[in-house]
């Protein structure tokens, strides 16, 4: 198949291009989800991205809220932003950062002002950037802007068979077009962490992707009360004849194809070298993971899966693919490629490859995925630790 | 390309993975070796679903599966060829 050059996506500000055209209204903490969600109710358009977060967070965790908050406010897929914080020097720190990206944003903070007026105040500046971004249309956008990150989720043998080769498929025939590419699921490498660790393109990158396994490895040892065999893998995972975690891991890095990745990148942390793969330190738990690809500027996602995960993201969207015939046939509603003739060998990997990029610029371009018309809209921020 | 009963990655691959609704006993499979586009018949001992997975030899506990060229546990109960492959007869190394 010839790779088309292009899809149609909207050009932002800092020179990105976005697959979607959002108006966002942000929470800075879960106090003030309610005041977001008032926002999101009056003005037609935008969305509230509530969470469960952001008071008494303190040293890598604070820091970690921070940057995924004004990580996801800059996503490309965000036209315009709606900060709402109880106090301001916090909102004002996100509005901040958000505003290097060039495009509107406005902070509004709810003390000495009360739910009902600050609701009424944004609600203006709402409205106003609602109808601003309205106006913006799709052109024509080189691939190399898109940023496809993945994550599989639900799998079961026939992701490491069929579903997860053909994202790798996808990665082997886009990384030389100048996608920017993203992995994570740090524990859902073990076992095929060695194996991994030679994907590094260089000793730097190989080195920095062991010492991120072995942290969350001596982590998970320190915390482990029993042997994690029933959460890793997952009682869906069994079901579907994954046994043991190394197959699940082994399965799992199918997905990069033979690409190398360039670099490792902390949670949420934005890549900085230029087009590639990268492998970002995330946990395994779907909604978490892409929460933090999308924070880091991730534009369109991949999610094969094999029992069949539902997940989507309120900014970023999430397309689903599978090679389990049953899961097709049970929830067709959550699937948007179909791959499973590959088990029956209908279809070869090199199509179901040609397959997935077809869909993925449908998407990119405009095509709503299973999971936004379905209104899945998972936001789901990463806590490192108690809080103070 | 015929139809296939299991797919198997690599060949060094001691497992295969049920790729039909299930198995029923005492079935010719055929199988498709992935990496060397080979054909290998087995007989299935026992019902295995879609996804699971089949034992392409006699092992002994202690002994190490192999899927996709790579260690992915060990047997902790004997496992004859043909048998179902799964979480009460291998564990992993790991945890």
């Amino acid at each position: 198949m010839k790779i088309p050059k292009s899809f149609l996506g909207y050009k932002r500000e800092n020179g990105r291009a976005g697959t979607r055209n959002h108006v966002i209204i942000l929470p800075v903490d879960d106090i003030s989800n309610a005041c977001a969600e008032a926002i999101a109710n009056n003005i037609k358009g935008t969305i509230a991205l509530p969470h469960s977060y952001g008071r008494l967070q303190f040293g890598a965790d604070l820091e970690l809220h921070f940057r995924t908050m004004i990580g996801t406010g800059s996503n490309p897929n965000v036209a315009a932003v709606i900060v709402v914080g109880i106090e301001p020097k916090w909102t004002k720190r996100i509005v901040d950062g958000i505003a290097k990206t060039g495009k509107p944003v406005e902070g509004f903070h709810i003390e000495r002002t009360g739910d009902i007026g600050t609701v009424m105040k944004a609600s203006k500046k709402a409205q106003e950037f609602v109808i601003w971004a309205s106006e913006k249309q799709r052109e024509e956008c080189p691939l190399s802007d898109l940023w496809i990150s993945v994550k599989c989720g639900e799998s079961d043998t026939t992701s490491g068979l069929a579903s997860n080769p053909t994202v790798g498929n996808l990665m082997d025939k886009l990384e030389p077009l100048g996608v920017h590419l993203c992995f994570g699921e740090t524990s859902e490498l073990t076992g095929a962490e060695t194996v991994c660790a030679k994907r590094g393109a260089t000793p730097e990158a190989s080195k920095k992707f062991m010492k991120t396994w072995s942290a969350y490895n001596d982590f998970i040892l320190k915390e482990a009360t029993n042997d994690l065999s029933e959460s890793q893998p997952t009682a869906g995972n069994i079901a579907g004849g994954l046994t043991t975690i190394e197959e699940k891991a082994f399965g799992n890095f199918q997905k990069i194809g033979s690409c190398k990745f360039i670099d490792v990148l902390e949670p949420a942390e934005t890549p900085a070298k230029g087009k590639g793969l990268y492998f970002m330190d995330t946990s395994s738990a779907a909604a978490e993971c892409v929460t933090l690809q999308a924070a880091a500027g991730f534009n369109i996602h991949l999610f094969p899966t094999g029992q069949g995960n539902i997940v989507g993201n309120p900014i970023e969207p999430v397309i689903k693919l599978t090679a389990n015939p049953l899961t097709v046939k049970s929830m067709g509603e959550h699937i948007d490629c179909d791959v499973s003739k590959i088990l029956s060998r209908e279809m070869n990997l090199s199509e179901a490859g040609d397959e997935l990029i077809k869909t993925t610029i449908k998407v990119a371009s405009g095509r709503l995925t299973c999971a936004e018309a379905l209104g899945h809209r998972e936001f789901v921020m990463t806590k490192l630790y108690r809080s103070a | 390309m015929s139809r296939t009963d299991l797919i198997i990655h690599d060949q060094k691959d001691n497992v295969a993975v049920v790729v039909i609704d299930k198995t029923s006993k005492n079935q010719e499979c055929t199988g498709w070796i992935m990496e060397n586009d080979k054909t290998i018949k087995i007989k299935s001992i026992n019902e295995i679903p879609l996804g699971h997975k089949i034992s392409l030899q006699d092992l002994k506990e202690g002994d190490t599966i192999i899927k996709y060229g790579h260690d992915i546990g060990k047997v902790v109960k004997a496992i004859k060829k043909g048998e179902h492959v799964h979480v009460h007869n291998v564990k992993t190394k790991k945890w």
